[in-house]
């Protein structure tokens, strides 16, 4: 399942590249693809894993790697 | 600016006041301090605060680290006044960093922004402005001039020009009429047109294309993971060596440990890789979306990679080389002139709907009375008998010829001949074909001076058809009679490593072979729903010469982007060697970081253009 996140305030590339790595690792995610641009992440979630648990854990480890960077949606 | 970016300019105003002031009244001892140590926060507190917190994450290399290292270090070194100025001039360098970034997001998002804001609905007899959102499929809509096309749909009422330039780059408008369709994204020029509604918003093709290009992150080009994996070393290894110009360079050379050791913090402010990181997706942005404002729909930064050094070109023939709509070419009469052939046998094929006699009636032009036909027979698989002004016409193939005992004769011409005969007179022929694009042999030559080594035309007709073709446009190889799933080990055996190939078709039974292909190129209609989803890239109309053009889009964006990573990298390598060697100051090492990112993105920009 893909799912799409805003990613507010996200002003540093080499953050957008350390966050898809780290969510890349997160359980339940398949792969993940940050777009610097247009500040958004594209999430491809296992589909027998909890959606809104998963997005917390994306949350968690965004703010670990950028505190400044929010992620919505 | 954004109240983040006028709160960091007030920073770093105040900051620059309290450095300057103190430097001016030469203010010494612990007021000094104080004074340096305030100007120092005001400036830099979140960096500081950013990098415990990072350190507390794990995450040791990170720039904010760096610089609170490299400030700290040139305090502990007595240094005041150049830690302060230096995390000040880094402040500004975010700060324009923040501001280009904004600026070029904002350009590319207009660039994009196709989005229709409202849609005017006719509901209950009332006129009511919507989003488009929630308009349901079937229900009437109300497009007055100057305003885009909500939805897909059809004219009910009313003509009008459109421009659809936004979707295809194409500045000239169309005129469009009852009936007709338009299109989602394109402006109303002329007059108000009531039309229906026959997409929802999600599947509308301004959504459709809108999805496609800001979701364009999915592949990546090799040269992002080649940044990437730098990355990852670059900043360690600037790190290790700064470290050891600390503490070993010192046992080896005369001067001071103070010396190394400014000279190692000079490298922990260089070793952030951003403006490499920052610039290079910038680019390939910017050149996804300059490319999508002249109707080149391209899915992936991978793919303009790819694009830009394509070896091999496969096209399909009918629909992509040729119009696909057959045209008279060819009209041979016995004894009689071409018009009035030509409106004999448009008389006997008035009302037929047959592809071929549609052709004909095209090639007439003019007004045909049909009070002068009086009956007409068609006959299956051979044409019709018609009679007209009482004179007994047959129109067809050679079939019929044979059968009413006219004389027929052969033609040299390519393509389908329909023979006419009065009774058993025979009176000549007119040739029927597909006609080549105007632009198809310019665009192959195009693509060869390009350096595109082969082209090559697959099609499902005769040898003679595809010779004959692929002769006039001076195609390389041509390989006919092929069935849809012969294409794709066609495209197979043209497939090598080294030379991308691309595989250009209009997305009507060849999405198997576009995905094939390194990079599926369809185009044609405005949103077929089969070629925007097998196709990497997207043509936007039937142009040909949209190909070339996209080559040398996707060349010019790796140029830029080649430029930027030359650039960037080498400027550190100079700082990184004058600064071993005693000759940067730690502001030269802030403009390496900061001012080479700036300038990055300033010329990743002109990949919009």
């Amino acid at each position: 399942m893909k799912k799409i996140y805003r990613l507010e305030d996200l002003d540093c590339a080499t953050c957008a590249m350390k966050m898809e790595d780290a969510v890349r690792k997160l359980e339940g995610v398949e792969g993940a693809s940050v777009n610097f641009m247009a500040q958004k992440m594209i999430v491809d979630i296992k589909d027998d894993s909890d959606e809104d648990s998963v997005r917390k854990a994306i949350a968690k480890a965004c703010r670990r790697v950028e505190p400044d960077c929010k992620v919505i949606g | 600016m954004t109240k983040k970016q006028l709160i960091l300019l007030i920073r770093i105003a105040a900051s620059s006041v309290l450095l300057l002031a103190s430097w001016a009244f030469k203010l010494q001892g612990p007021l000094g301090l104080a004074a340096y140590l305030a100007a120092y926060a005001i400036a830099g507190w979140n960096v500081v605060w950013g990098a415990l917190l990072n350190i507390f994450h794990g995450q040791v290399f990170d720039e904010k680290f760096l610089m609170t290292v490299a400030t700290a270090g040139a305090m502990g070194l007595g240094d005041y006044k150049e830690a302060v100025a230096v995390m000040v001039f880094y402040q500004i360098g975010e700060w324009f960093e923040s501001i280009a970034l904004g600026k070029s997001r904002k350009s590319i998002a207009s660039l994009m922004d196709i989005r229709p804001d409202e849609a005017v609905v006719l509901r209950d007899g009332q006129e009511r402005a919507v989003d488009p959102s929630q308009v349901e499929v079937g229900e009437t809509l109300i497009v007055k001039p100057g305003e885009k096309i909500p939805l897909d749909g059809v004219i009910i009422e009313g003509s009008t020009s459109v421009n659809t330039a936004a979707l295809t780059g194409e500045s000239l408008p169309l005129d469009r009429g009852p009936s007709d369709r338009v299109v989602s994204g394109s402006i109303n020029l002329t007059s108000v047109i009531r039309m229906r509604a026959e997409t929802n918003f999600a599947q509308s093709t301004v959504s459709r294309i809108l999805e496609l290009t800001e979701n364009a992150a999915q592949r990546k080009a090799r040269i992002e993971g080649f940044i990437t994996r730098f990355s990852r070393w670059y900043t360690p290894i600037v790190v290790l060596a700064a470290v050891l110009l600390a503490t070993i360079a010192p046992l080896f050379f005369a001067q001071s440990w103070g010396k190394w050791i400014n000279r190692a913090l000079i490298f922990l402010v260089v070793s952030c890789p951003c403006a490499l990181v920052v610039s290079v997706p910038l680019s390939f942005f910017g050149g996804i979306g300059g490319a999508s404002h002249k109707g080149i729909l391209i899915k992936g930064a991978g793919y303009l990679e790819l694009l830009s050094r394509i070896k091999t070109a496969v096209f399909d023939k009918t629909g992509t080389l040729t119009k696909g709509v057959f045209e008279v070419v060819a009209i041979h009469p016995q004894a009689r002139s071409e018009a009035e052939l030509l409106d004999l046998a448009a008389l006997a094929e008035a009302n037929s709907s047959h592809p071929i006699a549609q052709s004909i009636l095209r090639a007439h032009e003019g007004h045909i009375d049909k009070s002068r036909i009086s009956s007409v027979k068609e006959m299956a698989g051979q044409g019709v008998e018609a009679i007209v002004d009482g004179r007994r016409l047959y129109v067809g193939n050679s079939r019929l010829m044979e059968s009413v005992g006219a004389s027929w004769r052969p033609c040299h011409h390519e393509g389908t001949v329909i023979h006419v005969s009065e009774g058993k007179e025979y009176l000549g022929h007119i040739v029927i074909s597909d006609t080549i694009k105007q632009e198809a042999r310019e665009a192959i030559a195009q693509l060869k001076s390009l350096g595109v080594e082969r082209t090559v035309m697959l099609t499902g007709d005769s040898d003679e058809v595809g010779q004959s073709v692929g002769k006039a446009i001076c195609i390389d190889i041509v390989a006919s009679r092929l069935m849809p799933q012969d294409k794709v080990s066609r495209i197979e055996s043209l497939i090598s490593k080294d030379a991308p190939l691309c595989f250009v078709g209009d997305g009507i039974n060849d999405a198997p072979v576009l995905s094939r292909a390194d990079v599926g190129i369809a185009m044609g209609d405005l949103g077929s729903d089969a070629a925007i989803e097998a196709a990497d890239v997207v043509l936007m109309d039937d142009n040909l010469m949209k190909l070339p053009q996209a080559i040398r889009l996707a060349r010019k964006t790796m140029r830029i982007v080649r430029q930027n990573i030359v650039f960037a990298l080498s400027v550190k390598a100079l700082v990184l060697v004058l600064g071993s060697l005693g000759f940067a100051t730690m502001w030269l090492a802030v403009f390496a970081d900061v001012g080479v990112l700036v300038l990055a993105i300033l010329n990743a920009m002109r990949a919009l253009r």
